[in-house]
């Protein structure tokens, strides 16, 4: 359907509980479900006459660690034939294991093994769950927000066994990550500052 | 007696001309068939979303001159625009012009760097030696608007860094009249080229479905016969207000995408021109004085302007929280940033969606059956750039 309104009225009456918040805005719809319900809805909105979300634009993941469903699994698709966009979430745990989409598109392929390799967060019946971006024997993952931006360990080449070897990270100078947030609106340390001298007043 | 025989893995790349950088390819021959490929990436990686998620929104926007780093422009654009919309502030008409303007200047470098380099890998060596005298001439421009010949930094968020210099104009509209022979110069040494159609006609062949399911996009897919291009179904910017024809391809083979480019680059031509008699002189940012830095003099006689500069430049300036995907059609296919900001001034996601990580990923489905010298064609006519597939 041309009309995004329509569009998010006719998804949710289709599919009814399995949709569990719906919103219109920046011109895209997004729509929220629970992780088991991912197949059905994918399968649905690909191959309904009215929605035809035929492409899978890219497939990736938000992490929040404070939250006790930490990750965010995050699908764009777009529909060529009625110029829409659409962004399927749901959230996970940290161990917990999900469908893997390439059995509808093959697209999904390189997609959930680049999720794979950045946050760790696994697929069932995934063909060939491998790293992809990241180095051979590669440990961690990167994009996670409790991974260090320089990382653990550094290669080099050694003159002594002349080979590449792998070494623990070292810095001539510590990552500086300066508080620049405006004072005046009143940031942690300034707002603990402050309030430690008023009651010392 | 019968022999046994064995398939032969070829290891193809990480250092090879042919390979477009540092594309690792396991092949499987069968005699000289292929049988399988399996491409390993990777080896370009270097963080570039984790890197943003550290940076301020300004800062930010040099990574993406570092993706497709042929036609840089047209990924900061992307960016841009998502962080535009989250904002909410208009651009000046003349800033989308400009912007515009330098983003066909970008189809124009990518193309010929890719119809060049493909005939390079078919054994046409001339196409290349005519292509890359022009694209010095592009990256002058380059040059002369942001003062980089690659790396621009050019595109803000509400508008461009600074308006062009004197003379730019008139030296971009000159080389709009003399590009096209450059362009029929090589369509005489290619297009009816008995080797390079030999090489290039009925190899690696996609179908409509197969262009949708792999996720193809650009040329790629308008190679296929699918009309789909991001300018007209979904402008940004000024695209609205120019005229241009989308080239549609008919068989989706190599020799189809190769045509298609060729047309492309002389309507991004007709876009330039059209651009450069529809700009008028105007600002080239946004007034908004929290997210534009003053300028130079102002610093010098006020103190607010002093402080905004070096909040701007310290702290950024801060998004509110919002969730967004925008989408470009960058010369290589939809090239998009989906940005989740937090309120603060630094993004907390920035995940960007190159077209090539999902050409190549098709690579196997591709190849499957065809001989071991059509790769360096089909790699060819893919448009892969490191830079952006591996991020």
């Amino acid at each position: 359907m041309n009309n995004l309104s329509d569009l998010e009225k006719k998804i949710n009456s289709e599919l009814g509980t399995k949709i569990n918040t719906s919103e219109i805005k920046h011109n895209q719809i997004y729509l929220k479900i629970d992780s088991e319900d991912l197949i059905d809805v994918v399968l649905f909105v690909k191959t309904n006459k009215d929605t035809k979300f035929r492409q899978l634009i890219d497939i990736t993941v938000v992490d929040y660690p404070e939250m006790s469903k930490r990750f965010k699994i995050v699908y764009l698709f777009l529909s060529h034939e009625f110029n829409q966009r659409m962004i399927l979430s749901y959230d996970i745990s940290e161990n917990e294991v999900i469908s893997s989409l390439t059995s509808i598109f093959p697209s999904a392929n390189w997609m959930e093994r680049e999720v794979f390799d950045m946050y760790g967060v696994s697929f069932k019946d995934h063909p060939d769950l491998r790293r992809i971006l990241t180095d051979y024997g590669f440990e961690g993952h990167p994009l996670r927000k409790d991974f260090p931006l320089t990382g653990h360990t550094e290669v080099r080449y050694s003159e002594d066994q002349k080979r590449v070897v792998n070494e623990p990270v070292k810095l001539e100078q510590n990552y500086r990550n300066f508080d620049y947030e405006s004072p005046w609106e009143g940031t942690k340390y300034i707002k603990e500052l402050t309030d430690s001298n008023d009651k010392k007043n | 007696m019968t022999k046994k025989i064995k398939n032969l893995n070829l290891n193809f790349g990480p250092q090879h001309p042919a390979a477009h950088g540092v594309l690792r390819l396991i092949l499987e021959l069968d005699g000289e068939v292929v049988e399988k490929a399996d491409p390993h990436i990777g080896l370009l990686h270097r963080g570039t979303e984790k890197l943003i998620e550290n940076k301020t929104y300004m800062q930010a926007v040099p990574y993406f001159d570092r993706l497709d780093y042929v036609a840089p422009m047209n990924q900061e654009h992307a960016f841009a625009l998502a962080v535009e919309k989250i904002l909410d502030i208009d651009v000046p008409i003349r800033a989308q012009f400009i912007r515009v303007l330098f983003c066909e200047i970008g189809r124009i470098l990518s193309h010929i760097l890719n119809v060049t380099t493909q005939a390079l890998d078919v054994g046409a060596l001339t196409p290349s030696l005519w292509g890359f005298e022009e694209r010095e001439t592009l990256m002058t421009f380059y040059e002369r608007a942001s003062g980089s010949r690659l790396h621009a930094n050019y595109f803000r968020a509400g508008g461009v860094h600074q308006d062009l210099p004197a003379g730019l104009e008139t030296d971009i509209a000159k080389f709009c009249e003399t590009f096209p022979k450059i362009i029929n110069d090589l369509e005489n040494l290619l297009t009816d080229n008995r080797i390079f159609k030999q090489r290039n006609v009925d190899i690696g062949i996609v179908t409509k479905e197969d262009a949708l399911d792999y996720s193809f996009s650009g040329v790629m897919i308008r190679g296929s016969g699918v009309p789909w291009d991001l300018r007209k179904s979904q402008p940004y910017d000024c695209y609205d207000q120019l005229e241009f024809k989308i080239p549609i391809g008919k068989n989706g083979d190599c020799y189809d995408r190769y045509l298609c480019r060729i047309e492309e680059m002389k309507e991004s031509v007709k876009i330039i021109k059209q651009c450069l008699s529809k700009m008028e002189k105007g600002p080239v940012k946004t007034f908004d004085g929290k997210i534009t830095p003053p300028s130079k003099k102002e610093i010098k006689q006020s103190m607010e302007a002093l402080i905004h500069h070096f909040k701007l430049f310290t702290e950024g300036y801060r998004v509110p929280k919002d969730e967004i995907y925008t989408a470009v059609e960058a010369p290589k296919g939809e090239f998009g940033v989906y940005l989740i900001s937090d309120g603060s001034s630094k993004p907390y996601k920035c995940k960007i969606r190159a077209p090539g990580f999902s050409h190549l990923q098709s690579m196997d489905y591709l190849i499957k059956g065809h001989m071991l010298a059509d790769v360096p064609a089909v790699l060819g006519s893919l448009d892969i750039v490191f830079g952006e597939v591996d991020r």
